[in-house]
């Protein structure tokens, strides 16, 4: 086939444009936090006493590290998504969640005496914690990774990564409505197991489906 | 490119020309000692992608690094394919001997063809007559007694198709 056929074959194709990454992702994006909001709502809802936690200094410090985690590794998957980054892909970025709750938990180690801290860390949803963010994050998980895929990455691996830490992300924040485990020493624990395993699975998801 | 955004075919096919071109230079440097892979494969392998890819084109950013991101990351990938397929390649290749086409197109493309074998027979006639024999939609739906519609449905499926063969792992 001369390249010039080609051309003229392309050419002629060129009638339906398909949306923009930044579209599909803020679809993708809107979707996610009204399933995963949806899912938990039904089933589990909010903690009986959400509002009187939300005056509570280590309730609130939750969601700071969530929203956090969530806003960054949204920056960092829209920089995959293009060929061309606006900047370069900061990966370096998705560390700044992981370095609040570290402050969080320097804080907390100050504030309990040393015998208490095994008794937080430990708390007593670990197992719900591990469960639940995950299943939150399957259907965020795969609305990214869809996006990622309309999109053009030249990165599959750390955008399916970031695409399953913006999943954990926003399951976390869900969850974090749900559970009454409040010390950092507990969400510095488990929160960031349940979000690495998405973030391990949209790696390892990413190189199969956003090649192209 | 940004006329082409809009529709405007002719100034797409100039763009497509243009990046062939720049494309083409690239390849013949890369690809030097390269026998398996002719550059006219890879300029064609990346005018697909530049095609399949082309919303990912924000207008307000410099189309050059766009063009040459999707190439590289395109010359990689078919060399990639390549160390895994190279006996394939071979096999493919006697069968081509023992059954030649009569007309033999300047710069046989192999995965393109290849890949024209996945489609069903309609989608295939309509494919082959615009993108191989080079007939326009018009053309092709007098040939073949079809409404210009739906040779078009037909081809863009059919090319969709290519393009999801060529998005899939091997």
């Amino acid at each position: 086939m001369k390249t010039e056929d080609l051309i003229q074959a392309l050419k002629s194709d060129n009638r339906r444009q398909r949306p923009t990454p930044d579209r599909t992702f803020a679809m993708a994006l809107f979707f996610s936090v009204l399933v995963a909001g949806a899912i938990l709502m039904s089933t589990m809802g909010v903690r009986p006493d959400f509002l009187a936690a939300l005056g509570t200094v280590r309730f609130p410090f939750k969601f700071v590290v969530t929203i956090t985690l969530a806003a960054t590794a949204t920056v960092v998957f829209r920089q995959a998504l293009f060929p061309v980054a606006s900047r370069r892909p900061s990966a370096i970025l998705l560390m700044a969640a992981p370095a609040i709750l570290l402050v969080g938990v320097a804080a907390e180690m100050l504030a309990l005496p040393s015998e208490a801290w095994a008794m937080s860390a430990q708390g007593k949803n670990a197992l719900l914690c591990l469960t639940v963010v995950p299943a939150l994050g399957v259907v965020p998980l795969g609305l990214m990774l869809w996006s990622l895929r309309q999109g053009a990455t030249t990165r599959p691996v750390l955008g399916g990564f970031c695409a399953g830490i913006l999943a954990g992300g926003i399951a976390a924040t869900f969850y974090a409505a749900n559970c009454t485990d409040d010390s950092p020493l507990f969400v510095a624990t488990w929160y960031p197991i349940a979000v690495l395993m998405l973030g391990v699975v949209g790696a390892g998801l990413g190189r199969l489906v956003a090649r192209w | 490119m940004t006329a082409a955004i809009r529709g405007d075919e002719a100034a797409y096919a100039e763009f497509l020309r243009l990046a062939a071109g720049l494309v083409r230079g690239l390849a013949r440097r890369k690809l030097a000692n390269d026998r398996v892979v002719g550059p006219e494969d890879i300029v064609q392998e990346v005018l697909l992608a530049i095609h399949t890819k082309r919303h990912t084109w924000r207008p307000q950013e410099p189309v050059l690094p766009w063009v040459f991101t999707i190439a590289r990351y395109k010359i990689v990938d078919v060399y990639r394919r390549n160390g895994k397929r190279v006996f394939l390649d071979v096999d493919d290749f006697e069968e081509q001997l023992a059954a030649p086409e009569a007309d033999e197109p300047a710069v046989p493309h192999r995965q393109l063809e290849a890949a024209l074998t996945i489609l069903s027979d309609g989608q295939r006639r309509v494919v082959q007559s615009i993108a191989i024999d080079g007939r326009s939609i018009s053309e092709t739906a007098a040939a073949f007694d079809m409404k210009e519609t739906a040779v078009r449905v037909a081809f863009h499926r059919g090319l969709a198709a290519i393009a999801a063969k060529f998005g899939r792992t091997t």
